[in-house]
């Protein structure tokens, strides 16, 4: 039986969101997404590119807050913007809102023209999930977080790409959303959220109850995988020794 | 040889109410705010700030400066909310904002800096940035695909604030950190004759190779019309590797902007002053 904890589910699910993705950048926004970039490159997907969350792209197994960087390129933010243009790029953001169909928001809460609370402002999901492939990651999933329609669509999502014309359509993908209880996908015919796995001992009622739009629900849904004892022992030796995963996402 | 130095107060005193000003930075990092303390001190108001926002946004919007508000996000990074800039959004008192994608502003800043009316991209496309900003447009390519994009009017600014390492006396300078961010379209995209340059260190012309390789060299001197001499000008975010973000003060700060009574004893401590009782201040803590 493993010891692995809700935080390295979490990070290995989203490693998984980078797999098959070869000689990209794997950019991941906050620890889990980060930690999860670095885990897939440091294990399964060797061709991932990953930062320093500042300028530089890093070959080593760069630990969480580590500054000891064997710097293989520069990385700017105008050169983020160029590679995510160019759609070499792969982004695992946060959502404070997100709707069956992928529309996410991080830009505020209420009317947009006064809203009840302002956060960060669309930053750079508008243009992240029209050009490349975009998942997600949301620790405290609740039904005001999984919402009917969200207030400001920040990254766009699939009912939004359809109607952009074929270039859209064939560029951009909303592959996965890991939550601290489940993961999701769109692979349905018209592309509405999917459990795609369960964490352990979450049940569909749990996430359910969770969400103020119906989910898919396939009639046999998984359990989502645990970390492999070498994720685990990378995470826990070189990535995170000093665990800031669990910290960020405490076990329930 | 044109000497360009000047003080922030005297960079101010060349702007007018209703002006367009741009500043350089990203969220807390290289920001030039002994330019945007001296824009506190003014008089100046009904400004509209073009921004990769941080603490510059919200002080300003704290002492009601801003009209109109141009970002692609307000942050200060290690705290991710702007206080300032929340209150000031969930109380109506900015009369207009203009929230774009982070690309997008790049965008209107490199359109501006080329003299184009626009640029195209498909950031933004679908997203609620085009319904909050309903002046946007979009082209058609005149090409074969024959698809839709969005026309990223240029955002052509009055002036613009950047603070740089280094720098000569005639407005040639360097960035000795991980990033220029956008410093360069900034100054582009201003008026000729409102282009301030403040920097850690004023050096003699041949000092800056010393400083670093060439490729820190991306402002030069055509780009700038005054340059301020303002060491430790970016407190409280960060000028690599002169200093990191005093972390200890931007607390201060973000905790002081949640609290009416505490921010007027802020302002009193650190912003009543000249910059030069500004640092005392910082200083003595």
């Amino acid at each position: 039986m493993s010891d692995a904890t809700l935080g390295e589910i979490c990070v290995a699910a989203v490693a998984d969101t980078f797999r098959g993705d070869g000689e990209i950048f794997a950019s991941g926004m906050g620890t889990i997404p980060m930690l999860g970039a670095r885990l897939a490159r440091a294990t399964f997907e060797p061709e991932l590119l990953v930062s320093d969350g500042e300028a530089f792209f890093v070959a080593n197994d760069l630990p969480v807050g580590g500054t000891d960087k064997q710097v293989e390129g520069w990385i700017p933010f105008r050169a983020v913007f160029d590679a995510l243009w160019g759609g070499r790029r792969h982004v695992v953001m946060g959502a404070s809102q997100i709707d069956t169909f992928g529309n996410q928001n991080i830009a505020n809460i209420g009317d947009w023209n006064k809203p009840k609370s302002q956060l960060l402002g669309v930053r750079g999901a508008p243009g992240n999930t029209i050009n490349h492939t975009t998942s997600y990651f949301i620790g405290n999933q609740t039904n005001r977080v999984f919402v009917e329609k969200v207030d400001t669509v920040s990254g766009i999502g699939y009912d939004r790409a359809a109607k952009l014309g074929d270039w859209v359509k064939a560029h951009h993908e909303i592959r996965r959303v890991v939550t601290n209880l489940a993961v999701y996908d769109f692979n349905t015919p018209d592309h509405h959220m999917r459990v795609a796995s369960l964490h352990p001992g979450v049940s569909i009622d749990d996430v359910v109850a969770a969400c103020s739009f119906e989910l898919v629900i396939p009639s046999d849904v998984p359990t989502t995988r645990l970390p492999t004892d070498e994720e685990l022992r990378v995470l826990r030796e070189v990535l995170d020794p000093k665990s800031f995963r669990d910290r960020e996402l405490p076990a329930a | 040889m044109t000497d360009k130095r000047m003080t922030e107060d005297e960079a101010v005193a060349t702007l007018s109410d209703g002006m367009t000003i741009g500043i350089g930075g990203w969220g807390s990092r290289r920001k030039p705010m002994s330019l945007v303390r001296a824009l506190l001190r003014s008089n100046l108001k009904d400004l509209t700030i073009v921004s990769y926002g941080g603490a510059d946004v919200g002080l300003l919007c704290a002492a009601g400066k801003v009209k109109r508000l141009v970002y692609g996000f307000v942050s200060l990074d290690s705290i991710a909310l702007e206080p300032h800039f929340r209150a000031a959004r969930q109380n109506g008192t900015i009369p207009e904002v203009v929230e774009y994608d982070e690309g997008m502003l790049q965008w209107g800043l490199y359109a501006a800096a080329l003299r184009l009316p626009f640029l195209p991209t498909r950031a933004g496309l679908g997203s609620d940035v085009v319904k909050n900003d309903p002046s946007l447009r979009t082209v058609k390519s005149p090409y074969a695909d024959g698809e839709e994009l969005l026309a990223v009017p240029a955002l052509n600014l009055d002036a613009a604030f950047v603070h740089l390492n280094r720098a000569d006396d005639r407005g040639n300078a360097q960035f000795l950190g991980p990033d220029l961010y956008f410093d360069d379209l900034f100054l582009g995209a201003a008026a000729v004759g409102r282009r301030f340059l403040s920097t850690e260190k004023i050096v003699p012309t041949e000092e800056l190779l010393k400083n670093g390789t060439i490729h820190t060299m991306k402002i030069n001197r055509s780009m700038v019309d005054g340059v301020i001499e303002a060491p430790n000008g970016a407190h409280f975010t960060n000028c690599q590797p002169d200093y990191e973000r005093d972390e200890k003060f931007q607390k201060e700060y973000a905790d002081a902007a949640k609290d009416p009574e505490a921010w007027k004893a802020f302002v009193d401590t650190y912003l009543s002053g000249s910059e030069a009782d500004y640092q005392k201040a910082v200083a003595a803590r």
